[in-house]
């Protein structure tokens, strides 16, 4: 079938493009407006940082706070979590879904603890490891391995059974069946569990970042509210939101590109 | 490929499992590998647990963290579905807002909370709004979603009745956005007792974040394991009666 080629030049493309052009519009006008009324002095500056002064803090957090490396810390926590989550979520996924009674038993449990304010443990890890990196990546290892550990299961439980009875046919053994036809079937599934895994593992670890002031871009956001640097304050919380959405972003292309229907 | 395991009914597993679980706890404990107290037997935290429940000091704080979740929540409820209904209704400006929202949807809600000091206070107002904040974005979400199922027909129907913006609102929307509503506000109740504990645990004096870091910073560990079960447990309760609002609307709505 012949693939109809569009350039973003065509009518139909450029259209599309219109309501991101206004959502850009709509919030430089909330800016200039947010701006004006702090001139005015309708809302103080000290609990609204102008929109300017908010933008000539990252010169300030780039190179005394080290912005960037408080991201790399903080992202590098999420990967450090993510691959721990991995490395237990998957075969316990795998293992799950072997043994069906155990997978039945432990199904509701994890659906609970998914659904289950699990940051509010981080207590516990801080009485265990103390306040330290180490805290960070178990709590974002343990929230992020049981959407791994679901979506895993379900990705195993949903290989069409024509590609089990395929492998069966050959007499492939358990290692070979598990590694040429149920992981490739199931790996877009089982993405999905790591893409949700990362993004709760981030959002986590920033949270207990700023809770327990150490490390990354958490702590740099309560630090500059302790110090009461407010513009700066609201130039990392833009940041965060900025990289979240970024990262979120990235996530979905990626997924969108293993699971392209 | 995947095999049953005979002889292990579901509930044996569950059994064994806590049991087993329980067992390494206190072969932990008794272990002498932590540091004593870390890990308190299992029974001085169902003691403490007990205490907690017949004593009076848990309550007091029960009591403010459930007013702050209750008005954060209602906040979230009624602006979130306001919002949802007026992006749902107006595709462009949802299609323009959607990235926004779907930015800050996803953005650890607790990072917010100096804004919310800052505006507010410090008291208990502070953790309402983050309640609020975090609550919202499943709410409005769902409901934009939500309003892009409605049925042309039962618009139109309105519209060709001449019915007022309200009346389309009161007898149109809101009675086909149930089931979104009611899901969003399942996402959103767990968000906001979330959002408000951390906010409690940030910088509080009363509330029950407040007083599980009051008993980690004097090292009372299974005072504060039980207060972590009693949050586990009413969380779980929350959601659970959300869970069944959600499957009753499923139950009665139209496939």
């Amino acid at each position: 079938m012949k693939r109809e080629r569009v350039s973003w030049t065509t009518p139909r493309r450029a259209w599309a493009y219109l309501p991101m052009l206004a959502g850009l519009a709509g919030l430089a006008v909330a800016a200039a407006l947010l701006e004006l009324v702090i001139g005015l002095g309708w809302i103080s500056p000290l609990v609204v940082a102008p929109p300017s002064a908010v933008a000539t803090s990252f010169g300030m957090l780039f190179a005394d706070e080290r912005l960037h490396v408080m991201f790399l810390i903080t992202l590098g926590q999420a990967f450090a979590a993510i691959l721990l989550a991995v490395a237990i979520g998957l075969p316990v996924g795998y293992l799950l879904y072997r043994h069906v009674q155990f997978g039945r038993a432990y199904e509701s449990w994890l659906g609970a603890l998914f659904a289950a304010p699990m940051v509010l443990l981080y207590p516990l890890f801080l009485v265990i490891f103390g306040r330290s990196m180490m805290t960070l990546i178990i709590m974002g290892a343990l929230t992020g391995m049981i959407p791994i550990i679901i979506k895993m299961r379900e990705g195993l439980l949903q290989v069409p059974k024509t590609l089990i009875n395929v492998g069966l046919s050959f007499n492939l053994s358990s290692r070979d069946m598990l590694l040429k036809i149920l992981f490739p079937a199931a790996a877009p599934a089982a993405f999905t569990g790591i893409r949700l895994g990362l993004i709760y593992a981030l959002v986590n670890i920033i949270g207990i970042e700023f809770l327990i002031d150490y490390g990354g871009l958490g702590r740099l956001a309560s630090d500059m509210y302790f110090r009461y640097e407010i513009p700066a304050m609201y130039g990392v919380i833009v940041f965060i939101v900025l990289i979240s959405t970024l990262f979120i972003w990235a996530l979905g292309r990626v997924e969108h590109w293993l699971r392209p229907v | 490929m995947a095999t049953t395991t005979t002889g292990f009914g579901i509930g044996r597993i569950r059994l064994v499992t806590v049991l087993v679980i329980l067992a390494l706890w206190e072969g932990l404990a008794h272990s002498g590998l932590v540091y004593a107290g870390v890990v308190p037997s299992s029974f001085s935290v169902i003691a403490a647990l007990a205490k907690l429940l017949v004593g009076s000091e848990l309550y007091p704080h029960l009591w403010v963290t459930m007013g702050e979740v209750t008005v954060g929540f209602l906040i979230a409820l009624v602006s979130g579905t306001a919002a949802g209904i007026v992006l749902g209704e107006r595709r462009f400006l949802g299609a323009a807002m959607e990235p926004y929202i779907n930015g800050l949807a996803t953005t650890p809600k607790i990072v917010f909370l100096p804004i919310c000091m800052l505006m507010v206070g410090v008291g208990p107002e502070s953790k309402m709004l983050l309640g609020a904040l975090s609550a919202f974005f499943p709410i409005v979400l769902n409901t934009t979603a939500g309003m892009r199922h409605i049925s042309p027909v039962l618009i139109k129907v309105g519209r060709s009745f001449n019915v007022s913006t309200w009346q389309m609102v009161t007898k149109i929307y809101l009675p086909s956005l149930a089931l979104p509503v009611v899901t969003g506000m399942r996402l959103g109740l767990g968000v906001a007792i979330i959002g408000v504990l951390l906010a409690e645990i940030k910088l509080s004096q009363s509330g029950l974040g407040a007083l599980t870091i009051e008993h980690y910073n004097h090292f009372r560990i299974a005072e504060m394991y039980a207060l972590l079960i009693i949050i586990f447990t009413l969380a779980g309760i929350a959601n659970a009666s959300m869970g069944r609002l959600t499957a009753r609307l499923r139950m009665h709505s139209p496939a």
